[in-house]
C-alpha cells in the first residue's frame, strides 16, 4: 500500500469500544493537496476515524501511515506535521488570542520569534489581527472557530485535519472559513475534514467517502457521486396522485416514495418534467438540479438520529 | 489491558510553561492567599489561643505554641497548593476546557501533559512556600540557614500530593466527587498529622494510623528544619516521599491513559 502521492493512507482501520464498533473496516487514501472529505450522521464514526489519524485515540486494529510513514512508530513526527480543528473550540479561555498562538507554538517547539511572526500574518490571515489582544473567551463563535483554525495552522502543516469546521456558526461565519480553507487548498495544503453539511463537502472537497454505522459506503468525488446515485435532476412532487405512482412504476423510474412527497430521480432533459407536471400535478411540482444531499438522504436513510 | 512504559521527554515543561503563563496572567491575585493566610492563622492562634496553650514541648524543650505551629502552617500550605491544583484546576483544564485535548494532537504525550501537571502542581507548592515563608520569617518563627532546605523539601512534597491529587482526577466521575477525598483525606490530616497539637496526644491506634499519613512526615519534616534540628524526621520523610512519588506518580499516569487514550 505504498502511493507516493498518498498523505494518508488507511487500511481495514477498525476501533471498537467494547461492544460498540464505531469504526469498521475503513480503508481509504488522501492525496497529496487535495481536500478529502467524511460525511455521515451523527454517530456514524467520523470523528472516531479522524481521532486515530492524530494520534487522539489508538485504532484497535488496522494499518494506518501517514506522510509516508507507519502511524505507531512516528507518531511524534507525525503530529509535529499536522494541524487539527477539533470540534470543540478549546482555546485557553484566559488567555488572549496572540497568547493562545504562542502557548500552542511552544508545544512545537517553535522559537518564539518566529513563532510570532507567524501568529501576525496567521492573524491576519484569519481576519482576528484587530482582536489580537482579546481574551479567548470574549471572541464571537465564528471568531472562535477561526481562531482555532488559525491555532492549527502555527506549525505550518503539511495536512490539515478539520472536524466539523463550520458546525453552529452563521452563514456569514461559514462562508468566511470556507474562504480561508479553499485558499489553503490552492496554496497546495492537503485537508481531511469530516461534516454532515453537504453544501460544505460540495463546495471544499475534492473526494469524500459517506460514512454509516463505521463503514464506508461510498466514495469518489461529489459529481460523480450525484450522478452515481442520485441522477442529473430531481422531480419533487407533493402530495403525489396514486396514478402517477403507476406511471413512475410503469416507466421504471428511480424514485423515493416518502408518502406526502415522491421524489423521483431521472437523467433525461426536462420532456419528462413537462409530462409529469402537465399531467399529473395539482399541487407543488418542482425540477431542481440533483445534489449531494440527496446521495446522502437516498443512502444513509431518513430516520433521525439522536 | 497492556501496560507501555512512560513516554515522557523534556517537551513536558511546555506544558508546566503553558500554566505559568496562565498564572502570570493573574498574579496579584494568586499572591494574596499564600501572604494574607498565615497572617490570619498567627493572628488568631497567637492571640487567641496562645494564652490558653502552655507546655508544648518540641525535641523534649518547651516551645512557643506559635513557634510550634508556624511550620504546620507551612506543610499545610504545600499539601493544599499541589493537591488542588492537580485536582480541581487540573479537572477543570481537563473537562471543561479541553486543555489536554488541545494538546494531544500536538507533539506532546499524555504522559508529559501529565507530567507537566503534577510539576506545575508542585511549582505552586514552591511559590506559596517562598510567600508564606518570608511573612512567617518575619515573625522571627523559623531558624536559618537550615529553614532554607524547606523550600526544596516544598517541591518534594508538592510532587507527592500533586501526583495523588492527579490521581484522584483520573477517577472521579464530575468534579462534586472531588469533595470525598478532601473529606476523607485533607481534612482528617489537617487536624490529626500533628499540625496544631502534637500527635503524642493521639490515642495510640490513632497515632498509627497518624504514621501514614503524607502530611504528618510533611509537617515533622517542615517542623525539623524551621528549628533547625537535623533528626531522624528528615530521613524518614524522605525515604516515604521517595516511595510515595513512586507508587502515585507512575498510577497518576495510568489512570489519566485509562481515562483519556479511548
Amino acid at each position: 500500500m505504498n502511493s507516493p502521492d498518498a498523505i494518508v493512507e488507511v487500511e481495514h482501520l477498525r476501533k471498537a469500544f467494547g461492544e460498540l464498533v464505531a469504526v469498521d473496516d475503513v480503508s481509504f487514501r488522501v492525496r497529496q493537496g487535495e481536500c478529502f472529505g467524511i460525511l455521515g450522521p451523527n454517530g456514524a464514526g467520523k470523528t472516531s476515524t479522524i481521532r486515530m489519524i492524530y494520534g487522539f485515540s489508538p485504532a484497535t486494529s488496522g494499518i494506518m501511515k501517514v506522510f509516508g510513514l507507519d502511524f505507531l512508530d512516528n507518531m511524534r513526527a507525525i503530529k509535529a506535521r499536522i494541524g487539527v480543528c477539533q470540534q470543540e473550540n478549546n482555546l485557553d479561555p484566559d488567555l488572549t488570542v496572540l497568547q493562545n498562538l504562542e502557548v500552542f507554538a511552544r508545544y512545537f517547539n517553535i522559537p518564539r520569534p518566529v513563532a510570532l511572526e507567524r501568529a501576525a500574518a496567521l492573524l491576519k490571515f484569519m481576519a482576528l489581527d484587530h482582536r489580537r489582544n482579546a481574551r479567548a473567551i470574549d471572541l464571537s463563535g465564528g471568531m472562535m472557530r477561526r481562531m482555532v483554525i488559525a491555532r492549527a495552522l502555527i506549525n505550518q502543516p503539511d495536512l490539515l485535519i478539520l472536524d466539523e469546521p463550520t458546525t453552529g456558526l452563521d452563514p456569514q461565519s461559514r462562508h468566511q472559513v470556507w474562504e480561508r480553507l479553499e485558499e489553503l487548498r490552492s496554496k497546495g495544503l492537503s485537508i481531511l475534514l469530516t461534516t454532515h453539511y453537504m453544501d460544505e463537502a460540495s463546495r471544499l472537497c475534492d473526494r469524500l467517502i459517506i460514512m454509516d454505522h463505521g463503514r464506508i459506503l461510498v466514495q469518489g468525488t461529489p459529481a460523480d457521486l450525484v450522478k452515481e446515485h442520485a441522477g442529473h435532476e430531481i422531480i419533487e412532487v407533493v402530495e403525489p396522485e396514486d396514478r402517477l405512482r403507476d406511471y413512475v412504476k410503469l416507466r421504471r423510474l428511480r424514485h423515493e416514495d416518502l408518502g406526502h412527497r415522491l421524489i423521483i430521480y431521472i437523467n433525461e432533459g426536462d420532456g419528462l418534467f413537462r409530462e409529469i407536471s402537465d399531467t399529473y400535478c395539482n399541487e407543488g411540482c418542482i425540477m431542481r438540479r440533483a445534489t449531494l444531499e440527496d446521495v446522502f438522504l437516498k443512502l444513509t436513510g431518513r430516520e433521525l438520529r439522536e | 489491558m497492556r501496560i507501555t512504559p512512560p513516554d515522557i521527554s523534556r517537551r513536558f515543561l511546555r506544558v508546566w510553561q503553558r500554566n505559568l503563563t496562565v498564572y502570570q496572567e493573574s498574579w496579584k491575585i494568586n499572591f494574596i492567599p499564600p501572604l494574607l493566610e498565615p497572617l490570619f492563622y498567627l493572628l488568631a492562634f497567637g492571640v487567641g489561643l496562645s494564652a490558653m496553650v502552655v507546655g508544648i514541648q518540641y525535641q523534649g524543650e518547651a516551645v512557643s505554641y506559635l513557634r510550634y505551629i508556624a511550620p504546620a502552617l507551612l506543610a499545610i500550605n504545600i499539601m493544599n497548593n499541589a493537591f488542588f491544583e492537580n485536582t480541581f484546576a487540573s479537572f477543570v483544564r481537563m473537562y471543561y476546557q479541553k486543555t489536554f485535548d488541545a494538546m494531544m494532537a500536538t507533539p506532546l504525550s499524555l504522559d508529559e501533559i501529565i507530567t507537566g501537571e503534577i510539576i506545575w502542581g508542585a511549582t505552586k507548592a514552591v511559590i506559596g512556600t517562598l510567600l508564606m515563608q518570608a511573612v512567617i520569617s518575619l515573625f522571627g518563627l523559623i531558624t536559618y540557614p537550615a529553614g532554607l532546605l524547606i523550600i526544596p523539601l516544598s517541591f518534594l512534597g508538592g510532587l507527592a500530593f500533586g501526583a495523588i491529587g492527579m490521581y484522584f482526577t483520573g477517577i472521579v466521575k464530575n468534579i462534586e466527587i472531588f469533595n470525598l477525598p478532601v473529606f476523607l483525606f485533607i481534612t482528617p490530616m489537617f487536624l490529626f498529622s500533628g499540625t496544631f497539637f502534637p500527635i503524642e496526644n493521639l490515642p495510640h491506634w490513632a497515632q498509627q494510623i497518624a504514621l501514614v499519613f503524607p502530611l504528618m512526615h510533611l509537617t515533622a519534616m517542615t517542623r525539623a528544619l524551621a528549628f533547625g534540628v537535623y533528626d531522624s524526621s528528615l530521613l524518614i520523610g524522605l525515604g516515604y516521599f521517595a516511595l510515595f512519588c513512586l507508587i502515585f506518580f507512575p498510577l497518576a499516569l495510568y489512570k489519566m491513559r485509562r481515562r483519556l487514550l479511548k
